[in-house]
């Protein structure tokens, strides 16, 4: 058996952690404990979650605003898991502090808890813009957030959304999709910039403004004043937009006071290895608070994944499961808009093979990007069948085909150029699958004298099996009634009477 | 009404209309079915003179009464009486006195005694568990019931599995945890037409049973839609409205991304699952992780895509989700058919006519051949042989103590690979299956076999798995013999028996019959006559899950067959068994969680491309009969290997050439053929063929946790050109 280094200060001599203590319950955190729960019937398990709702799953927020879904539908443990899995869970208790020295956190309510490995899963929160009456706006981040934003919703007349990113672009689609007018206001060129170049930008804006999304980009919030009942947004230039309602979604940061209140090394996140350990080798991270070789994901695969290694670490399932970073692929999720974005998405030919194509009156923007035959970045923008073979091609590094083109348009490639006129199918074409039989067959019981296709099925059992080439069958029955009609036409006239 | 029948040599003509006359009870010859898969086409032999030898040549016509096929029959049907006149069919046992002598004819007498006298002395030097039973999905009931029998009172050994382990099993098990029972389809076949959208999932009806496509083309025809999930673009995907060509292996993903667009979008019947039911929350909260754009990463299939699929189903008056064995044989196989009864349950699906969950089954008898007690774990009626009370009616009905019946022993694979070994079986009984080229990993499993110190095959030829055994019995066919099977819709058949067999031929019965004689067993307890073994399987049957026991012989001639279960005689058979309740203890159906996971073997540098295995029209499972028919073997002479132009471009191979594959477990060759209808990340290979075409050296024998199924259906592989080698 072996002996994981971070327990080697135990003495037991078992090789996993008995006392695991994980602060955040979120995306990442409630990941966490079922998979270390998956691997390990025993180990004791504290979660602590500052919020007092079962975990929930945050992509399906949107969904919340739109409508679609009720909050209890975007649950992702229920409550009654805890008890069913002997896990203690502390919801809608924060913790404030990390007692290193004694491995003890300390919760809110001043109880103290003891582990042997600490998970911190903070997550990030709202970037709130410094403006003036900012608070007068509402984040788009919690559950308790979305129902602040529906009870608002439902009286609103109009709607501003601040910050096109992905989380504004969906919070946007969400709320005209309720039949409520939006205008999303972007500070930057064009929408979803860290995603999208600025021709994809573009060709998104003018979908959204199909569903009811007014779009400003290039637009300064200056500040948002009361107004009567509703709220005025001025925006830098002088312009104000009356609404009812304004959601913030200008981007989110790591949660990182409490560990570095510890004293953990904080950059950006918190600084974790492949182990995703912190500097305290009892201590590790995972999710949105972290930062992994200088990177600081925002997406929840990635914070799966890291999950996933952490809990092989500390059940001992796989000693040797290290994170070594995620290829992101950004899926907006809005109704009647379908946009993937991954990789390397703004370069162009000067850096790159770009393989492109657009038709901004159809909503499309396909570009491909492609370095050393492997595809490194793309965007996705309009229903594409592509889009699961592209993604895949994406995460696997696989090489591309020559036929750059058929990656875009799979149906240009798969033509096989059977279809069309059953009557001139060459004789060794397959006509009845079920009992083999070909083109040619048929023509020769024609010769042969068989006139209709209950001969031709006689002499050849074609059309006997799943039926499906029966059409097949009496149009090379028709066409060589006809030509043989032609003939005696021709011979009509060739010999006159 | 004259029988239309012109021949060609030996080969029949079809009759003038492709439908055909429907015929009526004079009509002259034999009806019956065909020997080969689940949908047991209607069939009538008639003789047509004589052949070599005097022997009666038969010809086959499709009937039009039976409402599986409604007329139509493949080409393996219509050939189906070539195989009575083989020219290397076994006509007598064979026997080699040692491993290393050759095999030589032998009398009957001569290969039963010195069968027995080895049995007997492997049992007593190493324990009644050194000798195992291997069976069949293509044996008829009486067969399976007898198989079984004999296993646990003759040789009182627990070491009895079957191939159907290898077809059925996953969602065998997952329609017996969701719904009490496991009958394949839980209504008629004619139901299909009447649904407004299918849902396929892993299934290729178009080629393992092209009849099956009337209905679905009668669906569609009415406006119905269907929606086929496969990594290829079969010949069945080719037919959909909507075609999803996932990647091999997330099958289970898919099902879980589905249920979540349902949920997410409102479309689930919460009356339905109100009143028929139970643990709806725990499913829900479990798909929550399944968002489509995350099912999309995972499949390759776009959440665009799976909401048309979703929408299709939900929005129809009527809809079925259907598996077959591209989803279910898979080392998560009872998980992922459990996801799609989870989706058909959300849907309000199951138990409304005209809807409904099926598993399409495979093999001839592979729904009879699972009840009647060949499996490891089962007493006949569907019995569990670890249930005291079943234990106590089977062993009365066979006049044994209860204690004296064995417990469970190993699932097929596990069995296989055991062989030989210092702790398995030392000797081995095969009726109906050639593992050699049919169990996954096939070249361990070969050399388990040459392992073994005693291998008894019952076989109509002398196929690969029969050309290693000690002895070798030559079996009668199935137009020869007279016994019931139970097609995919769980209706009990009955073939009679049309010609008789070439002399020095016996049937199975007969053969377990001798052997359990020999054995020292009472001669009634193991008769050779069908009639007599069905009625005492019907007692057996009586009270379990799969009860037979109202069913006879006249009734299923007089009936057109019968759905089980049939408690009494005054019973009409249970055609659609959900309607009222589900057969769980509170009449409920169970909603299960579960969690997709990758497959055992994921692609790497090494192995760089997926492969999945499946069959073509023209050949049937291991080929053992099908490559004896001239004009099937004409149709699809030999292994191939599909490959997307894309990689075949990559790899520099051409269409025609032949290229090798190589897994973990051993490498095959095969033609290549360039095709767009597979997926460039993976290639296809049909497992129909011996030697070097054995798909099955490749395959992964990892096995699903519940139903000990092999994960056949992907593996990982790398494909070369063979230098110098033109096909």
């Amino acid at each position: 058996m072996s002996v994981l280094s971070l327990n080697g200060h135990r003495r037991r001599g078992r090789a996993r952690a008995s006392r695991l203590v994980v602060v955040g319950n979120g995306m990442s955190g409630s990941r966490l404990v079922t998979e270390v729960r998956a691997r390990d019937p025993e180990i004791r398990i504290t979660v602590f979650g500052a919020e007092p709702r079962p975990p929930y799953n945050r992509v399906l927020l949107s969904n919340v605003v739109a409508g679609t879904s009720r909050p209890e539908q975007v649950w992702l443990l229920d409550p009654a898991w805890y008890g069913e899995h002997d896990v203690t869970a502390r919801l809608g208790v924060p913790v404030t502090a990390i007692d290193r020295e004694t491995r003890t956190v300390i919760a809110a309510d001043g109880t103290r808890e003891p582990y042997d490995v600490l998970v911190l899963a903070l997550g990030s929160e709202p970037v709130v813009p410094p403006v003036e009456g900012a608070d007068r706006a509402v984040a788009f981040r919690t559950l308790d957030d979305c129902e602040r934003i529906l009870a608002r919703a439902r009286t609103a007349r109009h709607a501003v959304v601040i910050g096109g990113g992905l989380l504004g672009v969906e919070a946007a689609r969400g709320l005209a999709g309720r039949g409520l007018p939006v205008t999303l206001v972007h500070l930057a060129e064009h929408l979803m910039e860290r995603q999208l170049d600025a021709e994809a930008g573009l060709v998104l804006g003018r979908t959204l403004a199909r569903l009811g999304v007014a779009v400003r980009t290039g637009a300064t919030v200056t500040a948002i004043r009361p107004d009567g009942e509703g709220h005025r947004v001025e925006l830098a230039g002088g312009e104000a937009i009356a609404t009812d309602l304004v959601v913030l979604a200008c981007g989110v940061r790591p949660v990182t006071g409490l560990a570095r209140a510890a004293g953990l090394e904080v950059d950006q996140g918190i600084v974790v290895d492949d182990e995703m350990r912190t500097d305290d080798p009892a201590i590790h991270a995972i999710g949105e608070c972290c930062q992994h070789a200088g990177t600081v994901y925002g997406l929840v695969a990635p914070a799966w994944e890291q999950a996933a290694v952490v809990a092989d670490l500390i059940t001992g399932a796989d000693p040797g499961a290290r994170y070594t970073g995620s290829r992101t692929v950004t899926r907006l999720k809005a109704a009647g808009v379908e946009l993937a974005a991954m990789g390397e998405t703004r370069l162009t030919e000067d850096d790159a093979e770009v393989v492109r194509f657009s038709h901004h009156r159809d909503g499309t923007y396909r570009k491909l990007v492609i370095r050393d035959d492997r595809l490194v970045g793309a965007i996705l923008l309009g229903d594409s069948p592509a889009v699961g073979t592209l993604t895949q091609l994406y995460d696997r590094g696989a090489p591309l085909p020559r036929d750059r083109a058929g990656l875009l348009f799979p149906g240009l490639a798969g033509a096989d150029g059977t279809a069309g006129d059953p009557g001139r199918v060459p004789d060794a074409a397959t006509v009845c699958r079920c009992n083999n039989v070909t083109a040619g067959r048929i023509r020769a019981c024609w010769a042969a004298g068989a006139r209709d296709v209950a001969a031709v099925a006689a002499a050849t059992r074609a059309t006997t099996g799943c039926g499906s080439c029966r059409a097949d069958v009496e149009a090379i029955v028709a066409g060589l009634r006809a030509r043989d009609a032609h003939q005696r036409d021709q011979e009509r006239e060739e010999v006159p009477a | 009404m004259k029988p239309p029948i012109s021949t060609i040599g030996p080969m029949p003509m079809a009759s003038p209309s492709p439908t055909g006359p429907v015929m009526s009870q004079t009509t002259p010859g034999t009806p019956t079915h065909c020997p080969y898969c689940a949908l047991q086409c209607g069939m009538r032999l008639t003789a047509a003179g004589a052949g070599a030898g005097g022997r009666p040549v038969l010809t086959v016509t499709p009937r039009a009464d039976v409402p599986a096929n409604g007329g139509g029959l493949c080409q393996k049907g219509w050939t189906a009486a070539e195989l009575l006149t083989a020219p290397d069919r076994l006509t007598t046992p064979l026997l080699r006195e040692h491993r290393d002598a050759p095999l030589r004819p032998a009398g009957w007498d001569e290969a039963l005694d010195f069968a027995a006298a080895r049995i007997r002395e492997i049992q007593a030097a190493h324990g009644t568990d050194a000798v195992a039973v291997f069976g069949g999905g293509g044996l008829t009931n009486e067969k399976a019931y007898l198989l079984g029998k004999f296993a646990r009172v003759a040789l009182r050994t627990g070491q009895i599995d079957y191939n159907g382990r290898f077809c059925m099993s996953s969602a065998a098990a997952a329609s017996n945890r969701a719904f009490g029972l496991d009958r394949g389809l839980p209504f008629p076949v004619t139901d299909v037409a009447r649904a407004d959208a299918i849902l396929l999932v892993g299934g290729n009806l178009a080629e393992t049973m092209p009849p099956f496509v009337r209905h679905l083309a009668a669906m569609r025809q009415a406006g119905g839609r269907l929606i086929v999930v496969d990594p290829r673009r079969t010949p069945t995907a080719a037919l959909a409205d909507l075609h999803l060509q996932i990647t091999p292996g997330t099958d289970l993903a898919l099902a879980l991304g589905l249920l979540h667009i349902a949920i997410a979008e409102g479309l689930v019947d919460t009356g339905y699952i109100e009143r028929r039911t139970t643990g709806f929350a725990a499913v829900r909260t479990s798909v929550s992780a399944w968002w489509p754009e995350r099912a999309e990463r995972v499949t390759g299939v776009p959440a665009s895509r799976m909401r048309e699929a979703v929408r299709t189903l939900a929005a129809a008056r009527n809809a079925m989700i259907l598996t077959a064995r591209g989803a279910e044989q898979h080392a998560k196989g009872t998980d992922t058919a459990t996801a799609f009864i989870n989706l058909a349950l959300a849907l309000g699906l199951p138990g409304r006519p005209g809807s409904g969950y099926g598993c399409v089954t495979g093999q001839g008898n592979g729904q009879g051949g699972r009840e009647h007690g060949q499996k490891a774990d089962q007493l006949p009626g569907y019995r569990r042989l670890d249930d005291p009370a079943a234990r106590a009616h089977v062993a009365r009905v066979w006049g044994v103590d209860p204690d004296d019946l064995p417990g469970p022993g190993r699932s097929a694979y596990e069995l296989l690979e055991a062989l030989g070994t210092p702790h398995g079986p030392k000797a081995m009984l095969l009726f109906g299956s050639n593992p050699v080229v049919s169990a996954p990993r096939a070249g361990l499993v070969a050399d388990r076999i040459a392992a073994l110190d005693l291998l008894v095959v019952t076989d109509l030829v002398l196929s690969e798995t029969a050309a290693l055994a000690d002895v070798v019995l030559p079996a009668t066919q199935w137009a020869e013999e007279t016994g019931t099977l139970t097609n995919l819709e769980g209706r009990v058949l009955l073939r009679r028996r049309a010609a008789p067999p070439p002399p020095g031929v016996r049937g199975d019965l007969a053969v377990i019959s001798g052997l359990a004689r020999r054995l020292g067993q009472d001669p009634a307890a193991f008769p050779e006559d069908p009639r007599a073994v069905f009625d005492e399987l019907r007692r057996a049957s009586a009270g379990g899950i799969a009860d037979y026991s109202g069913i006879t012989y006249e009734r299923i001639e007089a009936e057109g067959g019968v759905f089980w279960p049939c408690p009494s005689e005054d019973h009409p058979g249970t055609p659609r068994p959900f309607l009222d309740r589900f057969a769980t203890p509170d009449g409920r159906a169970r909603f299960v969680p579960v969690e997709h996971r990758a497959p055992a073997e994921d692609l790497d540098e090494r192995y760089p491309v997926y492969l999945t295995t499946g069959r073509v029209l023209a050949q049937y499972q291991s080929g053992a009969q099908t490559r004896r028919v001239a004009a099937l073997n004409e149709a699809a002479p030999e292994a191939y290997v599909e490959i997307h132009p894309d990689l075949a471009e990559r790899l520099g191979i051409a269409a025609g050439e032949r290229v090798r594959v190589t897994s973990r477990r051993g490498t095959a060759e095969g033609v290549a053929r360039i095709s767009t209808a597979i997926r460039s990340d993976t290639v296809f290979m049909p497992f129909h063929w011996a030697g070097e075409g054995r798909a099955n050296l490749l395959t992964n024998p990892a096995l699903d946790p519940t139903s000990r199924m092999p994960e056949f259906k992907v593996c990982a592989v790398r494909v070369e050109r063979i230098p110098g080698a033109a096909a």
